[in-house]
């Protein structure tokens, strides 16, 4: 498991400036004292900061001089004195990341410039998690047009460049709760929360998130908006991406370290660490999203059509101006895709026989690379890993669809499952709560087998027969 | 003799205007560009050449202070500022003068008013990419003064209609600093019109074959703004604001325009239209409002 941590922090000066001059400021400074000692402890060698005071129009940008230097002044905040910084940049990992997004259909650029002004929350972040640069980071920004499934698309593609990598990395997002400022000048010792209403909120964040239900909490992110942020440049989508690069699901050890007003805000610092057995379940279900497909040729001619889009991501080529839907096979015919794991033996992907599509065997490797999202189940010595069967399971899934949709058919169209565990005590559950967010309306016959071991360090791997498309 | 506004200019603040330009200051540079726009401004400088003036106020939607307005409060600033946004385009190296006297008359007579205001007199801060855009395009020398205003989100925090009100307090401290100052002023209203964005950059960014408004609703909406400006209806157009700044997500939201023409007491003479043009998807006109010609 890759991403051993996720941290959230608000990104008001306050606490690295000022933090004597407040009792809650210097709680927030202490709370992110905390968050450091855990992001040590849980041997992460990586920080990837999402921050919302890093708006970016032109898709997402993504730091990469590797050695950014310069005196930061915060443009409201100014008054509390000037922050020299020198970070530790992981200028690779950015490139990498630049392209996972643009082969999940992003618009995504790096920014390797000297004077780059990196924003308040960043430095912040970076300032008080990271003092002595011992880890390495990448900032990403947030787009102020990107939707939830923009947003969303992020996050998984900081998941796939972070699982490639096999790089431990501790993911931080920089945000207040409530986000409402005073608009006048205050003490130090007159801050509070703007509103009974705001804390009222703050309070309910501070629940789910100390349970550790980052995707309810993702779920609900429209909700806050409304309820307790100020429509400023970026709105609330931080959750949408964290919880997108943390697996969406709840199954965290939520701990808050701490929570005080920041000049009228909500300011918390929180961690979350991946468990197997905490929050359980998600209480609310919106529609997940893989690549994204929204409008972004603007600029002339005709909209790639969502098919090449597809095949952009698959291929990891740019989209071609229109791509035909792939033609039924022939009864007989063998499929074979150059978007799925390329098979390990004298087989085919898929092979029709009459209406019917029979699928050999398919596990989580991802073409060309043959990467295993989630990990693989033992390194190169032999011994175990601690791999994540959730993401073993969604690549199983998403290369069944690959091979589905290259015989012109889908998930939709499959009618029996076998599927293989190679630990049943451990994997069941999430290999079953993977499997029914995809295939519980689909409505698929399955028998779930305990095998002793699979020709590749996988987990999991399903044999599918589905109806074939009309000939 | 009282201080008096000059000149107002309504001056966008794309950093493609000054990357088409390729001035000496800014690290790339371009083969061409948004013409329209360069041109326009070309136009007013030459028209700001005949009037005598001592300084330049701008206020930039790009410095945002959500407590209270802010002015620059150093006297020399001397910097690299790279746009956050378009860093490919715009790293352009400024050295500025603040008339510094201006500008804390005009922050304490906005006190006084009742605003929230505030200098910024930390020598380290880097000024806003907004404001140098602005000031270089109207006057490249850099060899006036100039006083930069932040711009207070009070739409955000409450609706056009208090920005509008706020910026009418500004604009009475403003008018009644210049005329205590003894100055002759330009008024720089440093933002766009429509301000919907692409989300996308052409591989060549001065492609001018793929430059073109957002949608043709921000067009009307444009167009509807500029042809009452030209004709003096600048009441209606303040009227309008809040319907137009939300149709047409304008950067009018900033308070820069609003700000100006209270500051010229709402102008009932037509505005001198130096060009439209749209930037990556937003509408951009450069107009002169000139007291004095009237």
């Amino acid at each position: 498991m890759n991403i051993v941590k996720g941290i959230i922090v608000p990104g008001i000066p306050h606490p690295l400036l000022c933090p004597e001059k407040n009792e809650g400021w210097s709680q927030l400074r202490a709370g992110f004292e905390a968050a450091r000692a855990e992001i040590e402890a849980s041997g992460a060698e990586r920080l990837l900061i999402y921050s919302t005071m890093w708006p970016s129009v032109i898709g997402h940008q993504i730091q990469a001089d590797p050695e950014p230097e310069w005196v930061h002044v915060d443009e409201m905040f100014h008054y509390l004195g000037s922050i020299p910084y020198r970070f530790r940049i992981d200028a690779d990992f950015g490139q990498a990341f630049k392209e996972a997004a643009q082969a999940r259909g992003l618009q995504a650029r790096t920014v390797a410039y000297h004077g780059f002004p990196i924003d308040t929350g960043s430095v912040v972040a970076l300032k008080l998690l990271n003092p002595d640069n011992r880890i390495p980071a990448s900032i990403v920004s947030s787009n102020v047009y990107a939707d939830r499934a923009e947003t969303t698309v992020l996050g998984k593609a900081a998941r796939d460049a972070i699982d490639a990598s096999g790089v431990k990395t501790a993911v931080v997002v920089v945000m207040t709760l409530s986000n409402r400022l005073f608009t006048d000048f205050i003490e130090p010792s007159e801050d509070h929360i703007h509103s009974p209403k705001d804390e009222e909120w703050n309070q309910k964040l501070l629940e789910f998130l100390g349970g550790g239900r980052l995707e309810d909490v993702a779920q609900l992110s429209r909700t806050i908006q409304d309820q307790i942020r100020v429509q400023k440049v970026v709105n609330f989508k931080p959750m949408w991406w964290m919880s997108a690069v943390m697996g969406q699901h709840n199954r965290y050890d939520g701990h808050v370290h701490a929570y005080a007003p920041l000049f009228g805000t909500g300011g918390a610092v929180i961690s979350l660490t991946p468990s197997v057995d905490s929050a359980g379940d998600k209480e609310y279900d919106e529609e997940d999203v893989d690549v994204y497909k929204g409008d972004r040729s603007v600029l002339g001619g005709a909209l790639p059509s969502a098919q090449s889009v597809v095949t952009a991501f698959e291929s990891k080529e740019p989209a071609a101006p229109s791509t035909p839907a792939p033609s039924a096979p022939a009864d007989g015919a063998m499929v074979n895709t150059d978007t799925a794991p390329a098979p390990v033996g004298a087989y085919p992907h898929a092979r029709r026989e009459g209406d019917l599509l029979f699928l050999s065997g398919v596990g989580p490797r991802q073409p060309g690379t043959n990467a295993i999202p989630g990990g693989a189940i033992r390194d190169d010595a032999g011994q175990p890993n601690d791999y994540d069967i959730a993401a073993q399971t969604e690549a199983v899934i998403e290369n069944v669809r690959r091979i589905l949709h290259a015989a012109g058919s889908s998930l939709d169209d499959v009618i029996d499952i076998t599927a293989f565990l190679v630990d049943m005590d451990r994997d069941f559950t999430g290999y079953n709560a993977v499997y029914a967010k995809h295939f519980t309306s689909v409505g698929a016959t399955r028998t779930t087998l305990a095998i002793s071991a699979l020709p590749t360090p996988i987990a999991v791997e399903f044999k599918v027969v589905a109806r074939a498309p009309v000939a | 003799m009282a201080g008096s506004i000059v000149a107002g200019v309504l001056a966008p603040h794309p950093p493609h205007l000054v990357y088409a330009d390729n001035p000496p200051q800014n690290e790339p540079s371009a083969e061409c560009g948004w013409e329209t726009l360069r041109w326009g401004y070309e136009r007013l400088r030459k028209d700001l050449e005949k009037l005598d003036f001592d300084t330049l106020i701008v206020l930039s939607p790009h410095w945002q202070t959500y407590v209270g307005t802010h002015f620059l409060g150093v006297p020399q600033f001397k910097s690299l500022s790279v746009d956050p946004v378009f860093p490919n385009l715009f790293r352009y190296h400024y050295e500025l003068d603040v008339d510094v006297e201006l500008a804390n008359a005009i922050c304490a007579a906005g006190q006084e008013a009742g605003l929230v205001t505030r200098m910024m007199e930390n020598p380290d801060f880097r000024v806003d990419y907004g404001t140098i855009v602005s000031c270089h395009l109207t006057r490249p020398e850099w060899d006036k003064p100039i006083v930069g205003i932040s711009s207070c989100r009070s739409t955000s925090y409450y609706s056009v209609e208090v920005m509008q009100e706020q910026a009418r307090a500004l604009a009475a401290a403003t008018r009644s600093a210049i005329e205590a100052s003894g100055r002759r002023v330009v008024l720089l209203a440093s933002n766009s019109l429509s301000h919907r964005h692409f989300t996308t950059e052409s591989a060549v960014p001065e492609d001018m074959s793929k430059e073109h408004i957002m949608h043709h609703g921000q067009y009307l909406w444009d167009m509807r703004a500029i042809e009452l400006l030209r004709h003096g209806k600048t009441k209606q157009f303040i009227d309008e604001m809040p319907e137009f700044t939300s149709q047409a997500i304008s950067e009018t939201d900033a308070g820069a325009l609003s700000w100006m023409l209270y500051s010229l007491g709402l102008p009932t003479y037509d505005a001198e239209l130096y060009g439209y043009g749209t930037v990556i998807g937003t509408g951009n006109a450069v107009m002169g409002w000139f007291p004095e010609s009237t």
